[in-house]
């Protein structure tokens, strides 16, 4: 038996990255527009490993960019510091994924540790319990000096381009892909589905829902490592609350439980933010009015509703794109 | 015979409402049990009991032989234990392959990475837990509707789902709550069938709750009456369907409706 469709999917994205790079290289896409795709496939791996928890395992998460945080601000640390002490390093790429996955394994780790005790909670409970882990490791990171504190991580060197941030995007896709479609995902998908039940297959729930939670905020915490090389700067606004309800958004955007949905909703959601930006800046420059960004979070907040009454299993529902569906055959 | 299952004085109380009363009993090896007793009697609480979902107030189950009282509810599957549900609890956005392919997961022995990396291994492993599946399917004569979602099948089907997903969990001891509610008489009478064929087939103990006096009489072995959680009658279904304390509380002043 063999994947058929991974060899597939593959072409497919090295199609995609040629075609991106080839815009690049020939000026067709600025640097501009070069940057919110990176952007954009930051939000995919944003997406996708919030998908997993929510939409996959069921488990209402409201914290995600704290996990994000997390990853930003230690591999942004740790580069800093190599960065000094070496700053040509020939090995500063290796360096810098490494600090990346350390990055990762960090937001793992405080995933786990939150998972542990919050995750007997339910629904409405857990939202509120991973709303204050958020806002905690927000307000942490602003008291603490030794990263800058309000002013934030400055000077993190910029390791992060278009190559890196498309494979990682990339590979989180197959990760997640993958082990939905294995034991272990059916288990996660069957708690989502009817806990009780599940238990009563043989499920190991609180297990599951753990893993869950440090798969994606492994991922999670990979996001925020490259978005910081990427704008070198780590700084505790960008992870506070308003930023994991933007990545909610989205999954619901996509679809609960839809990979494809959800690679999708973050293209889609991120360069309709950037095209809000400058429809109004202009109209506030062409009134007078004084209206700002912030708008844009009235728009994002109509379209939440616009989901929730009309179309609430969002874009793809819980449906994939053959080429994210595995297919097997008999050798 | 051998006594797969053993309770010995439980008791069961939900805030002061004593649902399950010094309840003792056991389950021989390879017979199909039937209990019975009116509506709000205690039944579904013994299962929930049995199965791990409540950890009874006093007394102790066994397994095997083996203490299983406060056990979480996977453990006690893993032991051998699987049951199904009066109010139906299927996976319903899931299709009705993957809803037995769930039931087969904690035998799987593929990490996360050979899952993954999608190594041979797991491969290999992921076929053989389809192929189970499809055949577990086709016992219950659900092979057409595979892929189907699961919450698209009739309801008839569904509780044959759900009988299956029990059985994916390869138990020594299946407790069906219920199997036949809903179900028309030829729906009913195919059923009695498939029970016995699913004892015979997959050597299984079956443990069940049921309404239609039909099914009882049709298919148990031996019947044990309860009412208000406690035990009444017990013995062969001929017997207990002449005793005059089990009359009494289904024809009684509570109504013929059990
Ligand atoms: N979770 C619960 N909380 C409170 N009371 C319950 C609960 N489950 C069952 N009961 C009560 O316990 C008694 C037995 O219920 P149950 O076991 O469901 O009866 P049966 O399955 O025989 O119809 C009933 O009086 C019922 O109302
Ligand atoms: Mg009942």
């Amino acid at each position: 038996m063999r994947n058929l469709r991974f060899p597939r999917l593959l072409a497919y994205a090295v199609a995609f990255y040629a075609v991106l790079q080839l815009l690049a290289v020939t000026g067709v896409f600025n640097g501009y527009i070069m940057h919110i795709v990176n952007q954009s496939l930051i939000y995919v791996i944003l997406v996708v490993s919030l998908n997993l928890i929510n939409g996959i395992s069921g488990q209402f998460s409201l914290g995600h960019m704290g996990f994000a945080a997390v990853g930003a601000y230690v591999s942004g640390t740790l580069t800093t510091i190599i960065w000094k002490l070496a700053p040509d390093n020939p090995a500063a790429i290796v360096l810098f994924i490494a600090a990346v996955i350390v990055g990762g394994a960090a937001a793992a780790l405080v995933g786990v540790l939150i998972g542990f005790p919050s995750l007997r909670l339910k629904g409405d409970y857990l939202a509120i319990v991973t709303l204050g882990f958020g806002e905690i490791i927000r307000t942490m990171l602003n008291n603490i000096d030794y990263v800058g504190g309000p002013r934030g991580l400055l000077g993190i060197p910029k390791f992060s381009n278009f190559t890196v941030i498309f494979i990682a995007a990339f590979l989180t896709i197959v990760v997640v892909r993958n082990l939905v479609q294995s034991s272990h995902g059916r288990a996660m998908l069957s708690i989502r589905e009817n806990e009780l039940a599940a238990e009563l297959v043989g499920v190991n729930s609180t297990k599951y829902k753990v893993l869950a939670f440090a798969i994606g905020a492994f991922f999670a915490g990979i996001a925020g490592a490259l978005l910081a090389h990427l704008i070198q700067i780590a700084h505790p606004t960008q992870y506070g609350f308003m930023g994991s309800v933007l990545v909610l958004i989205m999954v619901y955007a996509g679809g609960v439980g839809s990979i494809t949905g959800s690679v999708i909703a973050a293209f889609g959601l991120t360069f309709l933010s950037e095209g809000l930006r400058i429809v109004i800046d202009s109209l506030a420059a062409a009134t007078g009015l004084p209206i700002g960004g912030e708008w844009r979070m009235v728009v994002y907040a109509l379209l939440l509703i616009f989901i929730m009454l009309f179309r609430t299993e969002g874009l793809m529902g819980n449906k994939e794109l053959k080429i994210m569906v595995i297919e097997e055959r008999k050798a | 015979m051998k006594t797969l299952l053993s309770i010995q004085g439980m008791s069961h109380y939900f805030g002061g409402l004593k649902a399950v009363s010094d309840f003792s009993f056991d389950v021989p090896e390879g017979v199909i049990y039937g209990l019975i007793g009116p509506n709000g009697s205690g039944k579904t609480t013994i299962f929930n009991l049995v199965t791990g979902i409540y950890v009874p107030t006093e007394g102790k189950i066994f397994f095997e032989g083996l203490d299983i009282t406060g056990m979480k509810p996977y453990k006690i599957v893993h032991r051998g234990a699987a049951r199904t549900f009066q109010n139906l609890r299927i996976f319903g956005n899931l299709s009705v392959l993957d809803n037995i392919m769930v039931a087969r997961h904690f035998k799987s022995t593929s990490s996360l990475v050979s899952s993954v990396l999608r190594l041979p291994g797991f491969m290999k492993e992921e076929r053989e837990i389809r192929d189970e599946a499809l055949g577990l399917l086709g016992v219950m004569n659900l092979e057409d509707q595979a892929q189907e979602k699961a919450k698209n099948l009739p309801y008839g089907k569904l509780r044959r789902l759900e009988i299956a997903r029990a059985l994916a969990t390869r138990p020594k001891l299946v407790l069906l709550d219920e199997p036949a509610a809903g179900m028309n008489p030829k729906e009913v009478a195919d059923l009695m069938e498939l029970i016995r064929r699913v004892r015979d087939e997959f050597k299984v103990t079956v443990f069940l709750i049921e309404h239609h006096m039909k099914v009882v009489m049709g298919i148990c072995e031996r019947v044990k009456v309860i009412d208000f959680g406690t035990t009444i009658a017990e013995g062969l279904p001929e017997d207990v369907g002449r005793d005059p304390k089990v009359l009494e509380a289904y024809l009684g002043k509570r109504g013929a409706k059990c």
